[in-house]
């Protein structure tokens, strides 16, 4: 992770070219093409149904857009299965959490790991070797950086299921951690959280850029967190990217207002909505 | 020693062998559940042609009793993976119902193959136990326990130990046990999941096959030895569906039931004490002694 991160610190890390997904007579997807330069943090908005999530599926691998191709770290992905994907760096989160209910907060985190260990059956039952050390690796890095940094060292041991939302999705992002990986998709990641709760998401989210050098795209409804720890917001509606740039300047594009807010009558309630958003 | 304490040790003792080989049956079709959440109703002809392979290797191409055994778990574990490749991941997303519907049509069909093949007529297998019967100590007296039952014991206890190990230690054993919890976050975090399903039928065919190897050797073999497979539903269906533990806890006490049901009411009433049980754990605990509770939203 130390010097491979400088060798291409520059260039976009993910590109998405002209993909467009439907299913049956629905586009969830029409042309969208779209960049994610390393080491920003990129967010994407929009109404509900507007694709986000969908666009979030095809970079992942979990759906197969009819048309585009994806680019990551200049590779062309778009043949590769999710699992695949997840080994060589893309790691992501779930707009539901997405935890393996039933076991604990360590083996969850653990599992991220999954798919960089090498082991086999055998090695595995001697538990010698190879086995022991990368346990020991994995165990060493996960309780030193990834638990303590995400401040989730009391709840180890706790099964997932029993936690709280917030927490839960502080697992999540702690799993994601432990992929290694070199973009990071967050899935609205302050979704139901109260105001404490995304103001600590918010600090993780950044320190996750600053410490671990992780490139992060994240779709999130909360436009207050947008703005404030966003450095590039692409805007989508109804499959098609309609405004992008930097989050100040999204803010005053008149097509996000309408895609917000409606295209008709605006009402005294719609401008005080609009006077909100542009007071924060 | 009185007779009638005697009588129920040795039944006891009988009864929790062929408990033993519910129970391994059972992990069959625990583990196909477990990754899958599919309801195999062929187990029990699963475990048929495991002990039809054996007895087409020993007995009729006179392969040594080891390497028929090897021979036709890997066998068995071939058409395991080949039914899931081919038949079962193309029924991915389709109701639970017509996955069933499926797999009893498969038990069907497997019956036909095997009468084709080696013909309805029961047959025994080529013994590979020792035959030196265990007596337990009993007091003044000595529990008698037939070879075949005590070894099958022994052997099954030996595999479930392994189960045990490679379920613990083992990144595969996890694998199944993530994909299991949820298989979206499973893909996301690099299992690769049709891998898993693959893997979770062949295991399940070559354990249910070892389990027919056993009851084989112990009673010989027929098309109609599927039946079994029935009191083997029951014991997954007590134990709980996704519990391995609950296989083992329910094959022992479903076998130790049967038992004393023929001991004490007659041997032709021992499957009406099994469905009396699943009544009552359906009733009591729907989710089976171990099973996890399904709906647990909050």
């Amino acid at each position: 992770m130390q010097s491979e991160g400088d060798a291409r610190a520059d260039g976009p890390i993910l590109r998405v070219d002209e993909t467009s997904l439907a299913f049956g007579g629905l586009k969830a997807l029409r042309n969208v093409t779209l960049k994610v330069e390393s080491g920003s943090i990129t967010a994407l908005v929009g109404p509900n149904g507007a694709g986000k999530t969908s666009l979030f599926n095809a970079i992942s691998g979990f759906y197969r857009p009819q048309t585009g191709r994806v680019f990551f770290e200049g590779r062309d992905i778009t043949g590769l299965s999710a699992p695949a994907r997840a080994k060589i760096g893309l790691a992501r989160t779930f707009q539901n959490i997405a935890l393996f209910r039933g076991l604990t907060v360590l083996d969850n985190i653990k599992l991220g790991r999954h798919a960089h260990l090498r082991t086999s059956l055998v090695e595995a039952l001697f538990y010698y070797g190879r086995p022991r050390r990368e346990e020991m690796e994995l165990r060493a890095e996960i309780e030193q950086r990834i638990i303590d940094f995400l401040e989730i060292d009391h709840i180890r041991h706790a099964p997932v299921g029993a936690l709280p939302y917030g927490l839960q999705k502080r697992v999540e992002l702690a799993r994601a951690l432990a992929m290694k990986p070199r973009l990071l998709m967050l899935d609205e990641p302050v979704a139901g959280m109260n105001r404490e709760e995304t103001e600590d998401m918010a600090r993780f989210v950044l320190d996750v850029r600053e410490e671990w050098g992780v490139t992060i795209l994240m779709v999130e409804h909360d436009m207050r967190l947008v703005m404030d720890i966003s450095d590039h917001v692409v805007v989508l509606n109804f499959g098609e990217i309609i405004a992008r740039g930097l989050p100040a300047d999204v803010q005053r594009n008149e097509e996000v207002a309408k895609a917000y807010l409606g295209s008709g009558e605006i009402g005294s309630e719609v401008r005080e909505a609009v006077a909100e958003i542009a007071a924060l | 020693m009185s007779p009638a304490i005697l009588d129920f040790v040795e039944f006891s003792l009988a009864g929790l062998c062929v408990g033993a080989l519910y129970a391994l049956t059972g992990i069959g079709f625990v583990v196909v559940y477990k990754a899958t959440r599919i309801i195999n109703f062929a187990i029990g002809e699963f475990m048929m042609m495991g002990a039809y392979f054996f007895f087409g290797l020993a007995a009729q191409a006179a392969l040594p009793n080891w390497a028929a055994i090897v021979l036709a778990l890997i066998a068995a574990g071939t058409v395991g993976g080949f039914l899931e490749r081919f038949i079962f991941r193309r029924l991915i997303g389709e109701s639970a119902i017509s996955v069933f519907m499926v797999t009893i049509g498969l038990a069907s069909i497997m019956v036909g193959l095997v009468e084709i093949a080696w013909t309805a007529d029961p047959r025994s297998l080529p013994t590979f136990l020792p035959d030196q019967p265990f007596f337990v100590p009993l007091g003044s007296a000595e529990a008698f326990l037939a070879s075949k039952n005590g070894w099958s014991f022994i052997i099954v206890a030996a595999i479930m130990a392994a189960f045990i190990t490679v379920f613990r230690f083992w990144r595969g054993g996890i694998a199944l046990r993530a994909t299991a919890a949820d298989q979206a976050a499973a893909y996301s975090v690099g299992i690769n999941v049709p891998g898993v399903f693959s893997f979770a039928w062949i295991l399940g065919a070559i354990t249910a096959a070892a389990a027919g190897i056993l009851v084989g050797s112990i009673s010989g073999i027929s098309s109609a030895m599927g039946a079994i497979g029935l009191s083997v539903i029951v014991v997954v269906i007590v134990g709980g569906l996704d519990s391995l533990l609950g296989a083992l806890v329910g094959g022992l006490l479903i076998g130790w039931l049967e038992a004393m049901a023929s001991l004490y009411i007659g041997g032709e009433y021992k499957q009406v004490a099994t469905f009396v049980i699943l009544l009552l754990v359906l009733v009591v605990k729907p989710y089976g002694l171990f099973g996890t509770h399904d709906i647990e939203r909050l």
